[in-house]
């Protein structure tokens, strides 16, 4: 173990967890359990290379130190991000706004919900001692240190119920917002339960107000969905191009459940985003895509885990990665399908674009299977633009980085078109152009 | 004795009953033509009579030259000389179709205590057969139907059809995927393959391929059971009328 | 019963306690004492007849050893290896020196015979027929260098190599007789630090093969090797050292078999090959080592270190492997494409059945401009085996215009066994273009089923298609290999499907 790393991040962290252990919601159980997540990260520090899930992205030298924790918002914090949301607003949604990894409730939108639907504060759940959802938001492992510092460290997030039998009209737009105090680690914690027979949209940004510029995001989603529901997730990371966006997502489906997600990275100088799904009810469908436009120094980092626990679910995973100038791209997608998930059909394909000579793209596409009557495969590909289609193009007229701009557009859009709702796709489809047009 | 003798089969598949009390007798020499609208178990017969796995057979014998087909082994049968042609002939990627039907040759004859056969006699047997069906030499030398057109598959089924020398052909559908001219060509295959010893039964939706395979005795099948037996104008009754008068019937 | 569900009962019953090459040779043999030292390096230096540059190597790699700590990121499993328990040296006692076949100890000369490898020269050619046309091919000939446990006993075809200028002998000789080669090149493709296995059999090797094909050569002749693991408890340790240097062609083949133990073996060999401008080197495995009982005891541990540098331009190596034997196999036979315009391949078959553990693959490193990679895997898993291709391939910044082409397919035969594919896929360039593809599939009922209806049995039914499906690969083999590989594919399935 680099003993260094861990003297220079872990100690410093562990007399900022003693200080503000206190400060943090949740008593008994769940301040326990905060307790053993510290330290079971205390014990890994952060995660470096020579951990094979953190081969390409090691945080010892991309982030060397998790910042101090950020602070209340204050009003003149609220109102730098009251503005930065109205310009991510998506129409007809439920806003659901963090800021500095508190919950907002005055820049959400709590009044007339949907009937069937539920909309707490986490801060509220914990201290209010509802003690199974509580302990629901807090199931996730202690393996991944980065969760367990999530477990430990998160002071507020949202706590989202559909009740049996509820299909939401409105989609639910959870925000997350830097407010740019100073440079500092936000940690969140959200859950979202969905009963039998329901439907519902969840769509989640991560941006910063004006002005803001080094700071990290840490946040942790648990998704439940139940019998015969849907859930449609999509996600923006839209941080400054000098934060860290470590994230990670934890969705379980019951029995002839559907879960379409789909993630688009244009923002952040780290991102990861860790996402397993797994497939507890037969019957199942998963589609997990997503796209990563990025550039500069940008560093982004996809990571699925494709759990397949019974029999007759399918799944579906495409990805697409667009990397400019130095920046570089990560994709990991493990496929399992365990001893007795007979009927298995998991397929999984990834492609990079390499757009510049210094970009980087690295895939570790992944197959574990131990049940015979499956069928499975992945692909993966990374290139260059075709030359031969752009010289067409030009050919015809069209300069340069309009042509590549076209074919971009095309590569990513086999990614986009899977999402379900037309204004949601419509907003990634915006979102990739004005990542093409910042380019030109 | 009648070369094949259903009676009174009953086939369930996963719960479902598919043939209920079926019942057919078939001597050398003949040809039968079995019809029947989709889902009347046309297939679920063909598949029984070969031994595919997935079958419970609840009811009802099978026999064959006197012996009781189903206690047999599916390529016990094969060697014994029950060929079915199937409606979708798989694709075999890297078995070559000359190194496919030398092995299938010689399994088939070992099991009836023949000599096997040699590289160089087998080569000359399969070239003089595929000549004779316009079999190009390059198609043997391809994995076994794997790119081929619907119509080469078919002709690979007849070329087996040839080299095996069955007593009992099944055609399951032997026309589904075919265009006209290659419909032609698959059936004078099979034409030229009738001989007093040996049987046929032709499985089929369409009375068109009975146009150029010209049956001695037409079977409708509805609903699991036959329902109607008559000559080769019940064929052609059926071709104006439709099947839904035997509908009602089964 | 469904056909799938019959050929996972027949799996279910295999008996690997009939491994058909398990007998054991009884003869005398000088050993060194158990256990790992100094002493041991020294006392196998001395062996040897090693000059002190040569002690000096392997001493220092036993430092750096000393230093190292087993790896535990492949797929398998396996109680911890007492690396003091073991013997580091055994070698027939030398009667006399041998000038010809005959005077070879009668009895290492019947295990020969057995396991059916063709030491003479007629029985080499016996049956082996000039490829179809016949034209411009060199004639069929191989050339054997076998390895009985540690040192070689007999080298065949010596003469007309020498009149060629091509140098095959055991290493130990090289080491005597070349040094200058041996020196600038040995562990110049797998240096003494790479891994803890490699660095192992830097301390310790025994002996193994040393090849060299001087410039605008083609090697007259198919160079082979046969290995044996035949003393109880003693660590194989082979080291060969291939290089093709300019304009030259050489195609090598190894084989292997080792008799029937309980004592689980340890093997780690190095084989290290060096292309240089406009060279190419076919290297080719078929190994069956015992692969332990119906109970999973017993079976050879086989650790090998296997990378080939493409280091001059348009140099050319190719890997292909039949991997049906041992226990436990961590194997990544490499390419580091360094020459521009040079090219890796890697065709792997790989059969694992009872409670073999494979973890195999192979890493293409493109670091020249215009370099081009191909892997072809074919993993079979049945039984309780867990079968797992591992690979890389990357690009780095300067090697502009990199191609590879991956395809793994796996297929499951049994319900109780794993398939799993590990690809790492890194360009750090944009003119690299990379393709990967893989699948997971058993055996379709429905194929088999056709198979059947035409006469043949379950078990040849599963054996036709098996073979299909790695026909890919076994056409890259040498024609009389394929030969030996197609009938090892058959004995492994004979095993699986009863």
């Amino acid at each position: 173990m680099n003993v260094v790393a861990k003297t220079e991040t872990g100690r410093a962290l562990g007399d900022a967890f003693a200080v503000v252990r206190d400060r943090l919601p949740g008593k008994g159980k769940i301040a326990d359990q905060r307790r053993a997540a510290f330290e079971a990260y205390e014990r890994a520090g952060l995660p470096h290379r020579r951990i094979e899930d953190w081969k390409y992205t090691d945080l010892r030298v991309l982030m060397r130190e998790v910042l101090p924790l950020a602070p209340a918002p204050d009003v003149a914090a609220l109102s730098r991000a009251a503005a930065a949301v109205k310009a991510h607003g998506i129409d007809d949604a439920v806003r659901l706004v963090l800021v500095d990894g508190a919950f907002a409730p005055d820049l959400s939108d709590l009044g007339k919900l949907e009937k069937g639907l539920s909309i707490r504060a986490l801060r509220e759940v914990l201290d209010g001692g509802d003690g199974a959802l509580s302990e629901q938001a807090f199931t996730s492992d202690t393996t991944n240190p980065m969760i367990a510092l999530n477990s430990a460290m998160a002071t507020d997030g949202v706590v989202i119920e559909v009740a049996n039998g509820t299909v939401l009209g409105k989609p639910l737009h959870v925000v997350h917002v830097a407010s740019g105090a100073a440079p500092v680690a936000m940690f969140t914690r959200s859950l979202l339960r969905l009963g039998r027979d329901t439907g519902a949209t969840l769509v989640e940004s991560y941006l910063a107000a004006e002005g803001a510029k080094a700071y990290q995001a840490h946040d942790g989603l648990v998704v439940a969905i139940g019998d015969n529901a849907r859930l449609d997730h999509v996600r923006f990371v839209e941080d400054t191009v000098d934060a860290f966006n470590i994230s990670s997502a934890t969705v379980t489906l019951g029995a002839h459940a559907h879960f379409n997600t789909f993630g688009m990275t244009t923002g952040g100088h780290v991102s990861r985003y860790e996402l397993t799904v797994a497939c507890a009810g037969e019957h199942s469908k998963v589609e997990t895509n997503g796209v990563n436009l990025i550039n500069g120094k940008q560093h982004a980092d996809t990571t699925l885990f494709m759990d397949h626990a019974v029999p007759n679910c399918a799944s579906r995973e495409i990805f697409r990665a667009v990397v400019d100038d130095r920046a570089h791209s990560v994709f990991q997608g493990r496929i399992i399908v365990r001893p007795d998930a007979q009927k298995t059909d998991a397929k999984m394909m990834t492609r990079a674009l390499l757009l510049s000579d210094d970009a980087e793209a690295d895939n570790k596409p992944e197959l574990e299977i131990f049940a015979d009557d499956v069928t499975c495969g992945h692909g993966a590909t990374t290139g260059a633009l075709d030359e031969s289609l752009l010289f067409y193009m030009r050919a015809r007229g069209l300069p340069e980085k309009e042509a590549q701009a076209l074919l971009i557009q095309a590569f990513v859009g086999e990614a986009i078109e899977t999402i379900a709702s037309d204004a949601l796709r419509e907003v990634a489809i915006a979102t990739a152009r004005r990542w093409l047009e910042a380019r030109a | 004795m009648s070369l094949l003798e259903v009676k009174d089969l009953q086939v369930r598949v996963e719960e479902r009953e598919i043939l209920h009390g079926l019942s057919l007798t078939v001597n050398p020499g003949q040809v039968h033509a079995i019809m029947g609208p989709n889902g009347s178990g046309k297939s679920t017969l063909s598949h029984v009579i070969a031994g595919k796995p997935g079958y419970e057979v609840t009811g009802g014998q099978i026999l064959f030259k006197g012996e009781d087909l189903l206690e047999m082994e599916p390529n016990e049968r094969a060697a014994r000389g029950v060929f079915l042609a199937f409606q979708y002939p798989v694709e075999i990627p890297g078995v070559t179709t000359w190194n496919f039907l030398h092995a299938a040759l010689n399994a088939q004859r070992k099991a009836r205590g023949e000599e096997e056969i040699s590289s160089p006699a087998f080569l000359k047997k399969v070239r003089e057969v595929a000549k004779s069906l316009n079999i190009p030499q390059d198609m043997l030398k391809r994995g076994v139907n794997v790119g081929f057109s619907g119509g080469e598959k078919k002709r690979n089924e007849i070329l087996q059809m040839a080299l095996f020398e069955p007593a009992v052909c099944i055609l399951d559908e032997m026309d589904s995927g075919l265009d006209i001219d290659a419909l032609r060509i698959a059936a004078d295959g099979v034409n030229a393959l009738r001989s007093p010893e040996r049987a046929m039964v032709v499985i089929t939706h369409y009375q068109r391929l009975l146009n150029y395979i010209v049956p001695d005795v037409v079977h409708v099948m509805s609903k699991g059971r036959v329902v109607k037996s008559g000559g080769k104008e019940l064929a052609l009754e059926l071709e104006e009328s439709g099947y839904a008068q035997f509908e009602d019937a089964a | 019963m469904p056909a799938v569900q019959e050929t996972v009962e027949r799996v279910r019953r295999i008996d690997v306690d009939q491994y058909r090459y398990g007998f054991e040779t009884v003869i005398e043999s000088d050993k060194a004492p158990k256990g790992l030292s100094e002493d041991t390096v020294r006392f196998i230096s001395a062996k040897k007849d090693e000059p002190a540059w040569m002690l000096e190597w392997r001493l220092e790699a036993f430092r750096r050893w000393l230093t190292m700590t087993e790896p535990t990121w492949a797929r398998v499993n396996y109680p911890k290896i007492d690396y003091q328990d073991l013997y580091y040296y055994a070698a027939p006692k030398p009667k006399k020196t041998l000038s010809s076949i005959d005077e070879i100890d009668p009895v290492i000369l019947k295990t020969y015979e057995k396991l059916g490898i063709p030491l003479r020269e007629v029985a080499i050619l016996e049956g082996v027929e000039p490829p179809a046309g016949g034209e411009q091919t060199p004639s069929r000939k191989i050339a054997v260098d076998a390895v009985f446990d540690s040192v070689s006993v007999a080298t065949t075809f010596k003469a007309e190599l020498k009149k060629a200028g091509v140098i095959f002998m055991p290493i130990s000789e090289a080491i005597r007789e070349h040094p200058e080669l041996v020196q600038k090149y040995l562990g110049t493709v797998v240096p003494t630090s790479d891994n803890y296995f490699a660095t192992l059999n830097s301390a310790v090797f025994s002996d193994g093969s040393f090849v060299y094909v001087p410039p605008g050569v083609r090697c007259p002749m198919e160079l082979s090797t046969y290995f044996r693991i035949n003393e109880r408890n003693t660590g194989q340790f082979e080291r060969t050292l291939i290089i093709a240097d300019k304009g030259s062609y050489v195609s090598y083949l190894e084989g292997c078999t080792a008799p029937q133990r309980d004592e689980n073996q340890l093997h780690a060999a190095v084989v290290e090959l060096v292309a240089l401008d406009d060279a190419e080197i076919k290297y080719s495995t078929v190994q069956n080592w015992y692969p332990g009982n119906s109970e999973g005891k017993g079976g050879i541990y086989n650790f090998v270190t296997k990378r080939g540098d493409c280091r001059g331009r348009n140099s050319k190596i190719s890997w292909t492997q039949v991997e049906t034997g041992s226990a436990i196999t961590w194997k990544y036979p490499s390419c580091i494409l360094r020459g521009d315009n040079s090219s890796g391949e890697f065709y792997s078959i790989a059969i694992s059945n009872g409670f073999q553990q494979v973890d195999s693959g192979t890493k293409m490193i493109h670091l020249g401009k215009n370099t081009s990679s191909r892997i072809i895997s074919k993993g079979i898993a049945a039984g309780k085996s867990q079968n797992t291709y591992r690979g890389l391939v990357s690009a780095h910044r300067k090697a502009t215009g990199a191609r590879n082409y991956t395809a793994c397919d796996s297929l499951l035969i049994g319900d109780k066994c794993g398939a799993h594919t590990v690809p790492y896929v890194e360009a750090k360039n944009s003119s690299a273009t990379f393709e990967h593809e893989a699948t997971t599939s058993k055996i379709s009922e429905d194929v088999l089923f056709y198979c059947i209806q035409r006469g043949l049995s379950q078990e040849e039914a599963v054996g036709l298609v098996v073979n299909g499906f790695v026909k890919d690969v076994l056409q890259q083999l040498p024609m009389e290999f394929a030969v030996e590989a197609q009938k090892l594919i058959s004995i492994s399935l004979e095993g699986s499907v009863g």
